[in-house]
C-alpha cells in the first residue's frame, strides 16, 4: 500500500519535473510591516513580523508568501493583542498570505545585477478572505543574490476587519503593508 | 489502495503548469510552515490582570505599566440616605509592571483599613499546543498586606507584625474558547493576628472563575470563594463584573458584596450577604504604558532599494 503510494509519488514527481530545484528560492525571514496610523496619528499603528516564508520560482515567476499572524509584534502589548484578538482573530485566521505570478517576468534577468521594477498579480488571504490583489515592486540581484521588496496598501474592510466607530479616528482604513525578502537557493 | 487510485486520477493533470499554478510552491511553503518550531500559546484568556477581585492567569507584558483604580461604593441596601451606596466609597490605587515574559510585581494602597500591599506574580505554565501540547496555563501568586491602622487598643503590647497578612496562591486556568474562560485559585491566607484565640491563622480557600464574551470587546465575567475553613462572621465572596475595553484601557463595572480589592481581606473578610442586599457596586480601571518597546531596535523593515 505504502509502496504504491511511493512508486505513484515518484512518479507524480518524474511528471512535473519541469519544476527545476535550481529555479526555487526561498526564505523563512522575510520582514513583513504594516502601518494602520491615521492620517494624525494619535498612537502610531505598525507592527513587524520578522518570520514570513515566501518561495520565488524563478523561471515560471511565481511568488507565494505567507506570515504567522501571531508574528507581528506591536510596541504596546495591548495592542498587539487586540489585533489578533478583536481584529485578525488569529485563533480562527492564523496566516495571512499571498500567491502569486510576476507579470513582466521576462523584463527580469536573474543572472545580471541590477534592481527591476515588477508587477505581480495574485491573491491575498487575509482574515479568511481571499481578493485579488496586484502589487508593484523591485526584485533586485546583486552578486547573485535575489531580494524582492514590494509595497502596497489593503483595504481593511475588503477582508472584513471591523473597525468599530469608537476606534474610528484612531485606524486608517487602509493599512500600508512592506515587505522585503532576501532569497537563498533552495537545496 | 483507494487513496492511490485517486492520486493516479490527478497525476494527468500534475503537469500542466497553466493549472498547477503556484501549486508547488503553496505545497512547499505549506511543509515549511507545517515545520514551524514555534510554540502556539493561548493569548488573552481573560482581558485584564482581574476577573473582578482577584487575579487571572494574564500578567502585563514585558516593560508594561499598568496604572490601576480600584473603586467601590456602599451596600446597595444602605437606601436612599446614602444614595444607594453611593455616598460611601474605598478605593485602591495601585502601580504594577511587567518584568518580563514570566514576571510581574504590583504596589498598592488600599482605603481599606488603610492597607499597603505588594505582590509578585510568575508564570509556570502557559497554556499551548503545536510543538507541545498542555492544556491549562498555571501561574503563582504571592502577596503581602500590611494594615496601617491605628491599634484599637494602644494599651497593649503590640507588635507591628500584627498588621501583616500573607497570601499564595495558584492560578490555574484555561481558555476554552475564544469567548470562554475558566480558573480555579486554591488560595492560602496567612493573618499574623486573628481576633479570638481559636481563630485559625491560616485559611483555606478555593477560588472559580469565569468569563464569557458578549462581544469582541465586552464580557461577563463570575468569580466566587469559597473558604474551606470559613472564620465565623463572614462569608464567601461573590462577585460580577462586565469586562469592557475601550483601545488603552480596560473598564471593569463590578457588583460584589466585598469591600476590600486585596485578596487576603475579600476572601477572609468579606461581611456583606448578596441575599440581604449587600451588594457593592463599582469599577475597576487599567491604564497601561509602555516603558520599554518591546521590540528591538534595527528590526524595522529597510527601505526598499533605490534604483
Amino acid at each position: 500500500m505504502k509502496k504504491t503510494i511511493l512508486i505513484f509519488a515518484a512518479f507524480a514527481g518524474f511528471l512535473t519535473s519541469n519544476v527545476d530545484a535550481q529555479d526555487v528560492y526561498f526564505t523563512k525571514n522575510a520582514k513583513v510591516n504594516f502601518d494602520a496610523s491615521p492620517a494624525t496619528p494619535i498612537e502610531v499603528i505598525d507592527a513587524i513580523n520578522n518570520e514570513g516564508t515566501s518561495f520565488l520560482n524563478i523561471t515560471k515567476g511565481e511568488i507565494v508568501f505567507a506570515v504567522l499572524i501571531k508574528g507581528f509584534r506591536f510596541e504596546r502589548a495591548l495592542m498587539e493583542e487586540h489585533f489578533n484578538e478583536n481584529y485578525m482573530e488569529s485563533t480562527k485566521f492564523p496566516k495571512g498570505d499571498f500567491k502569486g505570478k510576476i507579470d513582466n517576468l521576462s523584463d527580469v534577468n536573474f543572472a545580471k545585477d541590477g534592481a527591476y521594477k515588477v508587477k505581480v498579480t495574485g491573491n491575498l488571504t487575509l482574515h479568511g478572505i481571499t481578493k485579488p490583489t496586484i502589487a508593484d515592486g523591485t526584485i533586485t540581484v546583486r552578486d547573485g543574490k535575489i531580494s524582492a521588496t514590494s509595497n502596497f496598501t489593503v483595504k481593511l474592510a475588503d477582508y472584513k476587519i471591523e473597525r468599530p466607530a469608537v476606534v474610528a479616528n484612531k485606524i486608517n482604513e487602509t493599512a500600508k503593508i512592506s515587505v522585503v525578502a532576501n532569497y537563498e537557493l533552495k537545496k | 489502495m483507494k487513496h492511490s487510485l485517486v492520486a493516479l486520477l490527478f497525476i494527468p493533470f500534475a503537469h500542466f503548469s497553466s493549472i498547477a499554478q503556484t501549486d508547488d510552491l503553496s505545497k512547499m511553503m505549506e511543509e515549511e510552515m507545517g515545520s514551524s518550531n514555534e510554540p502556539d500559546f493561548a493569548t488573552a484568556t481573560f482581558k485584564t490582570t482581574r476577573l473582578v477581585n482577584g487575579h487571572t492567569n494574564e500578567q502585563d507584558g514585558p516593560g508594561v505599566l499598568d496604572f490601576r483604580i480600584g473603586h467601590r461604593f456602599g451596600a446597595f441596601n444602605t437606601g436612599a440616605y446614602n444614595f444607594f451606596g453611593l455616598d460611601q466609597a474605598t478605593m485602591r490605587m495601585a502601580l504594577e509592571y511587567g518584568i518580563n515574559d514570566w514576571l510581574m510585581v504590583g504596589a498598592g494602597r488600599s482605603t481599606y483599613q488603610k492597607t499597603y500591599d505588594g505582590f509578585i506574580k510568575a508564570k509556570i505554565f502557559r497554556q499551548q499546543k503545536g510543538k507541545r501540547n498542555f492544556p491549562l496555563s498555571v501561574n503563582y501568586l504571592g502577596a503581602m498586606a500590611i494594615r496601617t491602622l491605628k491599634f484599637s487598643n494602644p494599651e497593649n503590647t503590640n507588635f507591628y507584625s500584627s498588621n501583616f497578612f500573607f497570601t499564595h496562591q495558584l492560578i490555574i486556568a484555561r481558555k476554552f474558547s475564544d469567548s470562554f474562560s475558566f480558573q480555579v485559585l486554591p488560595t492560602l491566607v496567612h493573618r499574623n493576628l486573628v481576633e479570638k484565640i481559636t481563630d485559625d491563622h491560616d485559611i483555606f480557600a478555593i477560588g472559580v472563575g469565569g468569563r464569557m464574551k458578549l462581544s469582541k470587546r465586552t464580557s461577563v465575567n463570575v468569580e466566587y470563594f469559597y473558604q474551606v475553613n470559613k472564620p465565623r462572621d463572614v462569608v464567601n465572596s461573590l462577585a460580577i463584573a462586565f469586562d469592557i475595553e475601550t483601545g488603552g484601557h480596560v473598564f471593569q463595572l463590578a457588583f460584589t458584596n466585598a469591600a476590600a480589592m486585596i485578596e487576603h481581606a475579600f476572601i477572609t473578610q468579606t461581611v456583606g450577604r448578596w441575599e440581604k442586599g449587600d451588594i457593592i457596586g463599582g469599577f475597576n480601571l487599567s491604564r497601561v504604558f509602555t516603558i520599554k518597546d518591546p521590540r528591538k531596535k534595527g528590526t524595522k523593515n529597510e527601505e526598499a532599494p533605490k534604483k
